[in-house]
């Protein structure tokens, strides 16, 4: 199917993108790598009155690390980010997840800031960002505001993002010394929408499980315990997500993917940070 | 600032297949459909119109992307290849195209032309893939004739040869 009718904008600078979201309001969706957006335009499942599009900003193709993150511009695609020299060593769990964000040509173009704005509940990139503690970082003319990953996605393709506010750049958490990372998810295919995605790191003796495509939103538990002694909070934290039934899974089979790879993966995230 | 409103058609240039072309494209018109109708090179197909099939695959900037998720107004000025562009010089078939005859990797051909330029951004980048990375590639079609063994042998030998 083809989008419906609407109005084009290429601004040439942030200082232009913000004060045109801040004109449009809601009537003004942004344009990145279109991956995910697109494909509901075409669908129609959304309509805009307006496009703003973004991915030819300078200022925002860029990625800069700092002390504490790997900081990633909103225009910098996910193909660019896997591409980052020495990835694997700055957070060994960006470089696990990449393979499966999409597929290879998806990922040639989509970006990362525009997967987290899509904040599709199974996605692997808003899992990383909140298994992490990341932030987003988010620009109108009144100001930046910096969320948690926690604050930023709200619910199911739910954000935070204000109508005015431009997410301009995210921040991964760069590795911790002692710190393993394990990433593991299941799909039908390669490349589809994971029924269940799982994150795990392992630091100092506390293990962190984050768990995608099962409730809204990627939801997060950490323990004080071994990965032998795992599986009673792994079953507890399956049944806490409240997972539906629907036409992939059922709650059922998402619940022992929880606890039996959720195992594996935390068993996996010790190793690596041995 | 660049402002195209609904109603008007901006006129579109690209550089497809190192020529300069041009047409005049609404802003909602997806790049598969101005590359197909306003163009007139129908080799790249058009599937599912929403970045699962892999048909409408093209490359641009070298990198392999479905047109379908673009749109026509979002690439100007940009370099793009289609399967048009794909053969030597001469016209003769490329290493991975010969393999493709050789392989039987295509019967009907319509996910054909979106699978070369796929692998072929896959050549041109990594040299020398593996099974793995050709397989992930190759995940990102499909393909209802040929139960993708053709294709993963084709290019396997395009790889072996490197």
């Amino acid at each position: 199917m083809k989008p419906q009718n609407f109005d084009f904008y290429r601004p040439n600078t942030l200082e232009q993108t913000i004060a045109l979201l801040s004109e449009l309001g809601d009537d003004g969706r942004v344009i990145a790598g279109g991956q995910s957006l697109m494909a509901m335009l075409n669908l129609r499942m959304i309509t805009t009155e307006a496009l703003i599009d973004i991915s030819r900003l300078e200022e925002l193709s860029y990625c800069k690390e700092t002390d504490k993150f790997l900081e990633i511009g909103a225009a910098v695609s996910q193909a660019e980010l896997m591409d980052y020299p020495n990835l694997s060593d700055i957070q060994p769990l960006l470089a696990k997840a990449l393979p499966s964000v999409g597929h290879f040509q998806t990922r040639n173009q989509g970006t990362v800031c525009g997967s987290l704005a899509h904040a599709d509940p199974s996605s692997e990139l808003p899992l990383c960002l909140a298994t992490l503690g990341g932030e987003v970082i988010l620009q109108s003319t009144k100001g930046e505001r910096i969320l948690s990953a926690a604050e930023f996605q709200t619910g199911m393709l739910q954000t935070a993002i204000r109508e005015d506010e431009l997410i301009v750049a995210v921040r991964f958490p760069r590795s911790l010394t002692n710190a393993g990372y394990a990433f593991s998810e299941v799909t039908r295919r390669h490349g589809d929408f994971a029924i269940v995605a799982l994150a795990g790191v392992a630091c100092n003796g506390t293990l962190r499980l984050g768990v995608g495509g099962v409730a809204g939103q990627p939801t997060v538990c950490e323990w004080e315990i071994e990965p032998e002694e795992c599986d009673e909070v792994l079953n507890q934290f399956a049944w806490e997500m409240e997972g539906v039934d629907d036409i992939h899974a059922t709650a059922q089979y998402r619940r022992q993917i929880v606890r039996k790879l959720g195992r594996k993966v935390l068993e996996e995230a010790k190793l690596c940070s041995k | 600032m660049l402002k195209i409103s609904r109603d008007d058609r901006q006129r579109v240039s690209f550089n497809l297949n190192g020529k300069k072309v041009h047409g005049w494209a609404t802003t909602r018109m997806l790049l598969s459909d101005f590359i197909r109708y306003e163009i007139g090179e129908t080799g790249t197909h058009v599937g599912c119109e929403h970045g699962v099939c892999g048909a409408c695959t093209i490359r641009i900037s070298g990198r392999a992307v479905r047109s379908c998720l673009s749109l026509a107004i979002q690439v100007d000025g940009m370099d793009i290849e289609t399967i048009e562009g794909l053969t030597e010089k001469d016209g003769a078939l490329t290493a991975l195209q010969l393999a493709f005859r050789k392989h039987h990797a295509l019967q009907c051909g319509f996910c054909t032309s979106g699978l070369l330029m796929s692998l072929s951004d896959l050549f041109n980048r990594k040299g020398k893939p593996s099974k793995d990375e050709i397989t992930d590639v190759v995940g990102g079609h499909i393909c209802r004739c040929t139960g993708y063994a053709g294709i993963i042998a084709a290019a396997l030998e395009v790889a072996s040869q490197r």
